[in-house]
């Protein structure tokens, strides 16, 4: 096969399936919830690709398929009252953090039950109640607010963590530069998830990017760095254990590099003329959907029923969310302007 | 009562805030040895080096987690030397900072104060001379502070520092020095609420920062060699904006002159030029005249930096061309 993504021994996953895998993810209720998270993300984008070709969501969408099991992965190791900073690609991390789905949806379509009444939209979902500090629609912006959640933490001497999920776009911002050596220098509880999907909106990282293992970075600025097949959750979810604990006791940042591959184009409708179909098609054999379902046959935690009963409750959790949204009113135009200070600013106009 | 400078005053304000208040802290370039005009004197001596943070030199970093921190539980107060410095966090001011409350559906608000020098100040140079409030008044979601003396810089920052809105808040290098009288004790000055720094009744000097300074200095010629009475409207903050103060001077005096020492091209002052002939254009007896700095750079070697930037002559220029048609 032609992996142009990963390293030989990440190859289809099965290699990565003989690694230690944490005690929990042998525990049949843990798995399937993961499970379900899994398939609650993918389901969502792919009806939102569905709901867009049928004009029924206003702007444009960036969809997190290929990439579940790192916000998966990731989340299972976090509280609720943890952080997290997004990306414009960002429906996944939410969904993984716990935000409420009929408020997503709703928000996707502009409504005002939308968890952020409809002014933000896709790009822009959050839900500080679940610690979700935004997804953002400026490339690594959320490198520099991660600092300040962290620095927070610290001075308020409180144990939570930081995740900030970027990309390999991100990367290449000055940013990622300001924030990494802060964190360092102050040994903030930030764990930096670098989500290497291939692709800096239509141009490939092999073109824009300095080194080919993104992880060096992180050693520039006196980290630690781990990296890790960001299609096999069990992987993603041991290293990021890892880099999580050290952060809450107090060890400071680390960069955690996830290779995976964006399966959707930039935005739903991307034509996609800067790769080939083959290419999408040889990634697609490590959707880690799959790797995961093969992951719970092999150890007997679930079988194909299984994931057929699991699939038709997600598929109805997102059906209702779509008639929420759908049913729900657009904003009244006189609240336009509501939100934009605390306090009523007279003489404005 | 006693006198103190500008930076002083605003020394008082911060600590004022910081004893009454564990999760207010100050973050920024060059703070702990006391800033450039001294403003910051003695505040990581009382309050320690986890509430006083040097920060590195990156000022998307000092901004945008100032953002951060401010959604999770502090109320940050971030300052970066000169309001030039500002241009390396656009992003993290105009994208993050302004709009979170907003495009989260009111969800947080961003409770953070932005310090920085503005101003020209003996040649200083085109990129440590310039004043953006223009930029940052334009910018819906932040609230813009230009105080003119030191009672008003202590009072009017205690009040950004209250404020659960991202607030910007500039000190003008040429007044930071000044001294002037200010009160002991903490006190408040409402944002948003302008003031009558000299009543008159035949001209309104509409102004804010250093040049009120100037439009009192050129009111006190305007009245001895050209018996001009004029009032001056000092503007305090541009967002929130008294516009009400501005057109009871203006429907009194029926003249109105705009000054601040930035480019006139683009700057405030057309907003308030603009109000004021959305308001009153039938009864002005004048044009409303703008007076700021020529559109260039702001110059190093002296003469070329007096000839682009307006103090008091000017003022008294555009004044006596709308009284003397």
């Amino acid at each position: 096969m032609v992996d142009i993504w990963l390293s030989d021994d990440h190859e289809l996953g099965i290699a990565s399936l003989e690694v230690p895998v944490a005690v929990d993810f042998k525990d049949i209720e843990t798995s399937l919830e993961a499970y379900r998270k899994l398939l609650l993300i993918r389901t969502f984008e792919e009806t939102l690709e569905a709901l867009f070709a049928k004009g029924k969501i206003p702007g444009f969408v960036h969809t997190y398929i290929g990439q579940e099991a790192i916000a998966v992965g990731v989340c299972t190791n976090l509280r609720t009252d943890d952080y997290v900073t997004s990306t414009h690609r960002g429906h996944g991390h939410a969904i993984a953090k716990g935000i409420d789905l009929n408020g997503l949806m709703a928000e996707v379509f502009g409504k005002v039950t939308g968890i952020c009444k409809g002014r933000g939209g896709s790009m822009h979902v959050a839900d500080f109640s679940k610690g979700i500090l935004g997804a953002n629609g400026i490339v690594a912006a959320g490198t520099v607010i991660a600092a300040g959640a962290g620095l927070s933490i610290q001075t308020r001497e409180e144990d939570q963590v930081v995740i900030c999920f970027f990309g390999d776009g991100g990367i290449n911002k000055g940013t990622v530069h300001e924030a990494m050596n802060f964190c360092s220098v102050k040994k903030l509880p930030v764990v930096f998830v670098c989500e290497n999907n291939q692709y800096a909106q239509f141009t490939s990282r092999k073109l824009t990017t300095s080194v080919s293992d993104l992880s060096v970075r992180g050693v520039a600025y006196g980290m630690s760095t781990e990296s890790v097949d960001g299609n096999n959750l069990v992987e993603v979810v041991e290293v990021s254990r890892r880099a999580i604990d050290n952060a809450r006791e107090g060890l400071g940042p680390t960069l955690v590099v996830a290779d995976t591959y964006r399966f959707g184009g930039h935005y739903v409708g991307d034509p996609q003329a800067y790769r080939s179909e083959d290419e999408v098609n040889e990634s697609r054999r490590r959707d880690p959907l799959l790797l995961f379902e093969n992951y719970l046959e092999l150890h007997g935690l679930a079988d194909s029923d299984r994931f057929e009963l699991e699939k038709e409750t997600i598929s109805k959790l997102v059906n209702k969310a779509v008639m929420f949204a759908e049913q729900s009113d657009y904003p009244e135009a006189h609240t336009a302007t509501d939100y934009v200070f605390t306090d009523l600013i007279e003489g404005r106009q | 009562m006693r006198s103190i400078s500008f930076g002083q005053a605003t020394v008082e304000a911060t600590a004022a805030a910081m004893r009454e208040d564990d999760t207010v802290v100050i973050t920024g370039e060059d703070i702990g040895w006391g800033g450039n005009f001294g403003q910051f004197k003695g505040l990581l001596e009382e309050f320690g080096p986890k509430r006083v943070l040097d920060m590195p030199i990156s000022e998307a970093l000092i901004l945008g987690s100032a953002v951060g921190a401010a959604v999770t539980g502090l109320r940050p107060i971030a300052s970066l030397s000169f309001v030039e410095f500002t241009m390396g966090a656009m992003d993290e001011i105009v994208n993050q900072a302004a709009k979170f409350r907003y495009m989260f559906g009111g969800q947080v608000s961003v409770p953070m104060v932005v310090r920085a020098s503005d101003g020209v100040l003996r040649s200083s140079g085109p990129q440590h001379s310039e004043s953006f409030e223009a930029f940052f008044s334009h910018m819906p979601g932040l609230k813009v502070v230009a105080p003119s003396n030191p009672a008003d810089a202590k009072g009017l920052l205690r009040s950004a520092i209250d404020d659960d809105d991202p607030v910007v808040y500039l000190e003008n290098k040429k007044i930071t020095f000044r001294r002037g009288p200010v009160p002991e004790e903490d006190y408040r000055t409402a944002l948003g609420q302008a003031s009558i720094a000299r009543t008159g009744s035949d001209v309104s000097l509409i102004t804010y920062s250093v040049m009120t300074q100037h439009a009192l200095e050129a009111a006190q010629v305007l009245l001895e060699e050209h018996s001009v009475d004029a009032e001056v409207v000092d503007l305090r903050s541009l967002v929130p904006l008294d516009i009400d103060s501005v057109l009871r001077s203006v429907a009194k005096t029926r003249r109105a002159v705009v000054c601040h020492e930035a480019w006139t091209f683009g700057g405030f002052g057309a907003e308030i030029a603009s109000q004021i002939n959305e308001h009153l254009f039938g009864e002005l007896a004048a044009p409303v005249l703008r007076v700021g700095a020529q559109s260039a750079p702001i110059a190093f070697s002296p003469p070329l930096e007096r000839a682009l930037v307006p103090e008091a002559s000017e003022v008294v220029q555009a004044v006596l061309r709308t009284v003397k048609p």
